[in-house]
Formats: structure tokens, C-alpha cells, sequence
């Protein structure tokens, strides 16, 4: 089996990924009862004999002494790590697995990935060195950042060329929390579109989040359990935003609840590859299947159900339900409507008590719905995880390469437009050394061009062409 | 005479387990029907094919299992030694970490030949346990990785290593509307590979099966466990060690007739020639009376067709294909693989 690294980077990053290890911890004790250290356990977190002073302490197997995740987290600011590290998961971390600065990088993209990366850089490539040794098989790092801020954003992506150059062989799974449009920082808009040019140049894989798509979730889920049905309740531990069960009792920060549902989604996304399951899916296969043309790696993805209700017996009905909630736009995590838009591939992640025939069955049902574009009519990739994710019997990661990201990518370089032909606030990057407009232009056609390989895609499927004649043979 | 199995992926062991399961139960059943002795002498046949024998009296399975990745090869070996009644053979088994990512070129070209001499030597063992070998069942799937790429190069290797021997390929044909999206890909790859070194492709569609589960068998939640119990189920009673005979008083009316209509043949051929039956008093399993067809028809023309017409398309488009090229699988050996099928159906139609 193969090991992960987490590399959280900026405040969001880290809010994140702390939620992570958090749900990670609780679902690896619910899984493994006997307290041994397994290979499951082993692809996030190495097993460690604390009193055994440096790096000495590794223990491969036997009884769990001390867990440790296996990441690394960065921040130019000092306030989320040490909130961290004063936690109730403050043993989690490993204290060489961080980089700190004070003075932060000023919602600047410019000063995140020019100044503190030259600053950091032999840092981080030491500190991923290490982290990389200490995997037996390493097969991807998870980056998890947000675009809009300066350090997220701006170092986020610098250390993205530093993975790709020190670790080729390695997968880049990037979670990118994008700005909504209502965002309070108003040079997100710069700091997203030079982060993006980054992102279609050195990831493999980015999964886009959004802060509005997790708070109209949350909404919709406290609706439910504030509402007063004496005969359903839902079941605490299932709610997709609880952290009951964790090491954190409670949602200190507003943003813990959205927190918990991309935790949930990098759970699930990794589940297959670290449970048993009659069929099962690991990292490299989500590349392989999903990725046809290397520069369109942005995958929609969505989480059923959102929580579960408190009645044993899920009838076959409900659990066609979750495959239909995973196609409506309310459950995508960033405002995408793939339903409505053109696919090129979908994968299907099953955890828990469903069988092949009720994943083809839903197959079946959903598929004269979708569009999907004409060289992969078909193109579906799908998994069985026998073990469901904590306080479920079952649930569904759907993750989609579907041209519904356009409007998002459309709208973002609008924002960014609006800002850049003022010139407005433009000084504060300019001012970086290694910063020229040109910067910014690049950026921006980095994203037209993307934008115009989704635009040839939707065009070349409203003009049926007709296929090439295959090859006759004598 | 034995049969050494190759088991590769992770469909190639949840079968393989289920096979040998259906193989040890059936040669173990009280029923039988026929004499004291004559079900000694197939016990003993069924035996000496696929299993050996260990000093504490726990039958090995003559099988060598393979995948890139641990955790279905784990869960295989255990739940045989836990039965109790047969195991696999400590050491008989190759495992990595990694898997192959669904890539049939990963599978190809890079796992087969990094590790072609530690999978080898593990055949070559199980080989020399055997007094005599009739030949190799190689069960894998077409549309992942593992099981596509490395059985491809597997089977070849075993065609210039063991060229006197049969080499039999169970393939299992994926599910229409997709378990992997590139499963097109795997399997023109595949079967072009296999066309070259195979003697024989037995063929099980997953869609085949599961209609069996749901029509004839009436399975309300079908799992992979229910359909491999079926596969293995009709390649058991294929391997029944059997008698050639004719006059068996149980045949008399003989519906068989049916089969000796020159309709279903080819002009080429003579039906007495075309058609073989081979009985045995002994029955399968839990039942009285059993048949089973094995034939090399027509039927699996429209598959094809539709797997080469995909993966066709799919190619003029170019998706998808940088993650082959990366490990050397070009667009030359796409184009041979599709000359070759393509010139197979034209084969078949032309019949």
C-alpha cells in the first residue's frame, strides 16, 4: 500500500487540514479496534516511539504507540499553526514538519510566491525531503489551500513547481478553496488567476471548492435538523460538518463545519485506496480515468447524503436518492451545475453496504439525463469501498470533469478584469521583485486558453461529427 | 496431468479464490451418483489437476497469484487458509505497492518486465510440483491494469518459456456502461496481445453474468461475490475430468441431435468433427444431471465489434492516450492492436 502527504499551506490550508486529521483520527479508530498499527493507518500516519529522541522512533507494525501525520504545514503567519499546536491535536504533529513566518504575506500573491518562496524554498524542499523518506511507497502529495489570499494562494503554488521538479514520479492532488464573489478580499481576484495559471501548469489534479457552495450545505442541513419531525432524527455522528467523535468537542470557528465537509471529501477520495472493497480504486487510477487531455484536470465533486436519519432500514429507495443528489447542483462543492453542462468523464466512489447491482442499476436511471461528450459516451469510473465513512451505511463521492467549470473560471476572469483594467491596487504586486505585468497577462491568458479548450469541447458536441471510418482490412 | 493457474489482479484473484473453492467443494460433495470407485478415481483427478498435497493433509492449490497492489491478495490468502479445507501456498504469491492505475501500459511496460523474473520463478515453481502439466489457466480482466497489462505479458513470456504447453485465458469483459473509462483501451490492447500467445480465450461478459444473477438466479442485491460464485460455477463443471464415450444408457433420446445440425456449422467443417461430447457419470456438485457449453461461435462478434468501435473513437479523439505514451505504448501499437481485431471480426463474419 502507498503512503500520502498533506501539505497545507495559509490559513485556510491549515483550518482545513487540521479538520482533516481530526476526522481521520476518528475514522481510523472506528475501523481499527484492536489499536494495531495497519497499513490503512500507515498511508497518512506514521506510527512513532515518542521517548526515542530524533528520527529514530519509527515502528512499522505492531501496537499503535504514537501517531503522527505525515504533513507539513506552512503558514507566514504564526496564529492558525500555534492555535494548532496548542489544540487538542497538538501530538499529532510532527514540530519539524512546520515553516512559520510572522509577518504574512498580506493577501499578496506576489509576496507569498516571490518573496517567501525564494525565502523558504531550501526549507520546504527539506522539510518535504523528510516527509518523503519517511514513506515506504509515497504516491501523492495533497496540497490544500485557498486562491484568494496571499500565502495559500502564493506559496501554495510556488512549492507546486518545487513537487513537480523534486518529485516527478509523485501525484499533485491540489484542494483549491476559491473565492466567491462576495469575497471580502478585494484583490482575490489577482491573487486566484496568477494562482491558477500555476494550477494548470503543475497539478495533476485540482479539485475547486467554494465558500458559498459549503455554507448553502450547511444551511440546508440545519434546516433539517432545526425542523421539528418528531419521527426522523438525524444521527449526530453523520452530519457530513460534525466533528462528534473527534479530538475537537466542538465548532470553535464558524468555518469548522464547512471545514469538515472538504475533510470528508479528501476522506472519501482516498478511501478506496486504503480500505478493502470488491472493487477497489486507488490515486493513480483517479488521474488515469478522469484526466483525458493533460490541461483539463478540474474535477466537480459532490457528497451523499449529507447526513443520516436515525431509521435502521434504508429502504432501495433511499439509496437511489443519494446517486440522484449527487447529480443536483445543490450538492456540488463549488456553484457548478454538471447536470446541465457536458461531461467528459465521471467517477462514482462508493463506501459501505451497496452492491454492483445497485450501482448499475442507478447508472442505468441517471445516465439518458447526462450528457457526455461523444468519444466517451460511456465514461464512467466507478468503486466499491467495503468500510462507509463514520455514523453511515453507506455513502457517495461523484466526481466530475465537466465543462460546468467554465462559467466559474468566465466569471473569475471577469472580476479579474474589471480590477486590472483600472490598474487598481496593481502597485502593491509590482513592487515584488520578480513581479512585471507581464505576469499578469500570462495569467490571464493561461486561463482564456482554458477556457477555450472547454468552449471546443461543448462546440465540437452541438455539431454531430461523424466518426472516422474505421480501418478496413483486406 | 495439471494445471498450473495464474491469478492476476484484483479480478483475477476474487475469481481465482472462488474457482478452486468451487473445484475443492464439488470433488469433495457426498452426492455423486456413480460408484464407490468411480468417484475415488474423480476425486483423485480433480485433485492431482489443481491441487497439491501437503504433509498435514490440507490441499495447496497449484496457483501463483499476482497484483501490483496488497490488499486483495491479503484478503484472498486468508479467507483460503480460513476455510480450513484448502489453502494456497505460502510463498506462492508476487505483490507490490503501487497497483497500475487502470493503465495497461503501466501494466505492460512497466511492471511486467521490472518484475518478469521474480513472476516466472514462481510459475516455474508451482511447475515443477506438478508429474505432468497439461498447461496454464490464466485468469484476469481486460478493462484495469494489472490484470490486462501484466497477464498480456505474462502469457507471452509463458509462450516462449513453455511453448509446448496449452496456455488458457479466462478474460472477463467489463460491463458495457463502464467500470473504468479507459477499459476500450485495455482491452483492444489486450486482446490483440493475447491473439498472438494464447492458445484458447474463454470469454465471461460481466453483463452476461449479472443477468444471470438477476434473471435466472434471482438475486435481489447482486454483489461481485455472487457473480464470481456463478463464473466459477460453469468453469468448474468445464474442468470435470471426463470420459469420452458414446452408448451411455442415460443418453439414449439423445437431444443431443440438435447439436449435429450443419446449420450451426461452418462449411469447412464436418459437424461430427465440430462437434465433440464428453460425458461423465460422476455428477457436478449438487446436482443430478448437468450440461455444459463451450463454444467457439459468433456470438462474441457483436462485443467485439462494439469494444473496437469505442476504443476507436475514443482514439480519434486522442483522449486519453498521453497517459499511455508516457509509458511507451504509442500510437503505432494502437493502430496494430486495432489492424489485428479488425481483421478477427472480419474473420468471424466471413464465416
Amino acid at each position: 500500500m502507498t503512503q500520502s502527504v498533506v501539505v497545507q499551506v495559509g490559513q485556510c490550508g491549515n483550518q482545513i487540514g487540521c479538520c482533516f486529521w481530526d476526522l481521520a483520527l476518528r475514522e481510523h479508530a472506528a475501523v481499527n479496534q484492536k489499536g494495531i498499527y495497519d497499513e490503512a493507518i500507515s498511508s497518512f500516519f506514521r506510527n512513532v516511539d515518542t521517548r526515542v529522541a530524533g528520527d529514530g522512533g519509527s515502528i512499522s507494525r505492531g501496537k499503535i504507540c504514537s501517531l503522527k501525520a505525515r504533513a507539513v504545514l506552512i503558514d507566514m503567519e504564526e496564529g492558525v499553526v500555534n492555535e494548532i499546536l496548542q489544540g487538542p491535536l497538538r501530538d499529532v504533529f510532527d514540530s519539524k514538519q512546520l515553516i512559520t513566518d510572522i509577518s504574512g504575506s498580506g493577501n499578496n500573491w506576489a509576496v507569498g510566491h516571490k518573496v517567501f518562496g525564494r525565502l523558504y524554498q531550501e526549507q520546504i524542499l527539506e522539510k518535504l525531503r523528510k516527509s518523503a523518506e519517511h514513506c515506504d511507497c509515497l504516491q501523492c502529495f495533497f496540497v490544500i489551500h485557498s486562491m484568494g489570499g496571499g500565502t495559500g494562494s502564493g506559496l501554495g503554488t510556488f512549492l507546486l513547481k518545487v513537487l513537480e521538479d523534486e518529485f516527478p514520479e509523485v501525484y499533485r492532488f491540489v484542494t483549491s478553496v476559491y473565492p466567491s464573489s462576495e469575497d471580502d478580499v478585494i484583490t482575490s481576484p489577482y491573487n486566484s488567476i496568477l494562482a491558477m495559471k500555476e494550477l494548470n501548469e503543475h497539478a495533476d489534479c485540482v479539485l475547486p471548492i467554494d465558500n458559498q457552495s459549503l455554507f448553502d450545505i450547511i444551511s440546508k442541513i440545519d434546516l433539517v435538523v432545526n425542523s421539528r419531525k418528531l419521527d426522523t432524527t438525524v444521527k449526530p455522528k453523520s452530519l457530513v460538518t460534525s466533528s462528534v467523535g473527534a479530538l475537537k468537542k466542538q465548532h470553535k470557528k464558524p468555518f469548522d463545519a464547512m471545514n469538515n465537509i472538504v475533510a470528508n471529501l479528501l476522506l472519501n477520495l482516498t478511501s478506496s485506496a486504503r480500505f478493502e472493497g470488491s472493487l477497489n480504486m486507488d490515486l493513480n487510477e483517479i488521474s488515469m480515468n478522469l484526466v483525458p487531455f493533460p490541461q483539463l484536470h478540474y474535477l466537480v465533486s459532490s457528497l451523499t447524503p449529507l447526513y443520516t436519519l436515525a431509521d435502521v432500514n434504508i429502504p432501495p429507495r433511499r439509496l437511489d436518492q443519494m446517486f440522484s443528489d449527487a447529480f443536483s447542483k445543490d450538492y456540488q462543492l463549488i456553484r457548478a451545475d454538471p447536470k446541465h453542462n457536458l461531461y467528459l468523464a465521471c467517477a462514482l466512489m462508493v463506501r459501505g453496504n451497496v452492491q454492483i447491482s445497485d450501482l448499475r442499476r442507478n447508472i442505468e436511471r441517471l445516465k439518458p439525463s447526462l450528457k457526455f461528450v461523444s468519444w466517451n459516451q460511456e465514461g464512467w469510473k466507478t468503486s466499491l469501498c467495503s468500510v462507509p465513512p463514520v455514523g453511515h451505511s453507506h455513502s457517495l463521492l461523484a466526481l466530475a470533469n465537466n465543462t460546468c467549470v467554465k462559467p466559474t473560471f468566465m466569471e473569475l476572469k471577469g472580476r479579474f478584469m474589471r480590477l486590472y483594467k483600472k490598474k487598481a491596487h496593481l502597485h502593491h504586486y509590482l513592487q515584488v521583485e520578480g513581479m512585471e505585468e507581464s505576469c499578469f497577462t500570462e495569467a490571464v491568458s493561461s486561463l482564456s486558453a482554458l477556457i477555450q479548450e472547454y468552449n471546443q469541447l461543448e462546440a465540437t458536441e452541438s455539431v454531430p461529427v461523424p466518426d472516422l471510418p474505421r480501418l478496413s482490412v483486406a | 496431468m495439471s494445471i498450473v493457474t495464474v491469478q492476476l489482479g484484483q479480478c483475477g484473484n476474487q475469481i481465482g479464490f472462488e474457482v478452486f473453492d468451487t473445484l475443492f467443494s464439488d470433488s469433495h460433495s457426498s452426492q455423486g451418483l456413480c460408484s464407490k470407485r468411480e468417484n475415488e478415481a474423480y476425486r483423485a483427478s480433480c485433485k492431482e489437476r489443481f491441487f497439491s498435497e501437503e504433509e498435514n493433509g490440507v490441499p495447496i492449490a497449484r496457483a501463483v497469484l499476482v497484483d501490483m497492489e496488497p490488499k486483495v491478495i491479503n484478503q484472498t490468502l486468508s479467507k483460503a487458509a480460513r476455510s480450513g479445507r484448502w489453502k494456497y501456498g505460502q510463498h506462492a504469491y508476487f505483490c507490490q505497492k503501487q497497483g497500475s492505475g487502470n493503465n495497461w501500459a503501466y501494466g505492460y511496460s512497466v511492471h511486467g518486465p521490472k518484475h518478469k523474473e521474480s513472476i516466472l520463478d514462481l510459475i516455474q515453481k508451482e511447475v515443477e510440483k506438478c508429474d505432468s502439466l497439461s498447461g496454464f489457466f490464466i485468469i484476469m480482466s481486460m478493462a484495469g491494469g494489472t490484470g490486462s497489462g501484466i497477464g498480456a505479458f505474462v502469457t507471452q513470456n509463458l509462450q516462449d518459456q513453455y511453448s509446448n504447453s496449452l496456455k488458457m485465458n479466462q478474460i472477463i469483459w467489463p460491463y458495457r456502461t463502464g467500470e473504468v473509462i479507459v477499459q476500450n483501451y485495455n482491452s483492444i490492447l489486450t486482446l490483440s496481445h493475447l491473439y498472438r500467445s494464447s492458445d484458447a480465450l474463454l470469454v465471461h461478459e460481466n453483463d452476461a453474468v449479472h443477468k444471470i444473477c438477476a434473471k435466472l438466479m434471482k438475486i435481489r442485491q447482486i454483489s461481485f461475490s455472487d457473480m464470481n460464485q456463478v463464473l466459477a460455477h460453469q468453469l468448474g463443471s468445464v474442468f470435470q475430468p471426463t470420459y469420452s464415450a458414446e452408448g451411455s444408457p442415460h443418453y439414449r433420446r439423445n437431444p443431443l441431435d440438435g447439436f449435429k445440425d450443419p446449420a450451426l456449422y461452418t462449411s469447412w467443417l464436418k459437424p461430427v468433427d465440430a462437434f465433440n461430447v464428453w460425458k461423465t457419470q460422476r455428477a457436478f456438485s449438487k446436482y443430478e444431471k448437468s450440461a455444459t457449453l463451450v463454444s467457439n461461435s459468433q456470438f462474441l462478434v457483436k462485443p467485439l465489434d462494439m469494444i473496437v468501435g469505442k476504443a476507436w473513437n475514443m482514439f480519434a479523439s486522442k483522449a486519453y492516450i498521453h497517459q499511455y505514451t508516457k509509458f511507451g505504448i504509442e500510437e503505432e501499437d494502437f493502430l496494430d492492436s486495432f489492424t489485428l481485431l479488425e481483421q478477427v471480426v472480419a474473420s468471424y463474419c466471413n464465416l
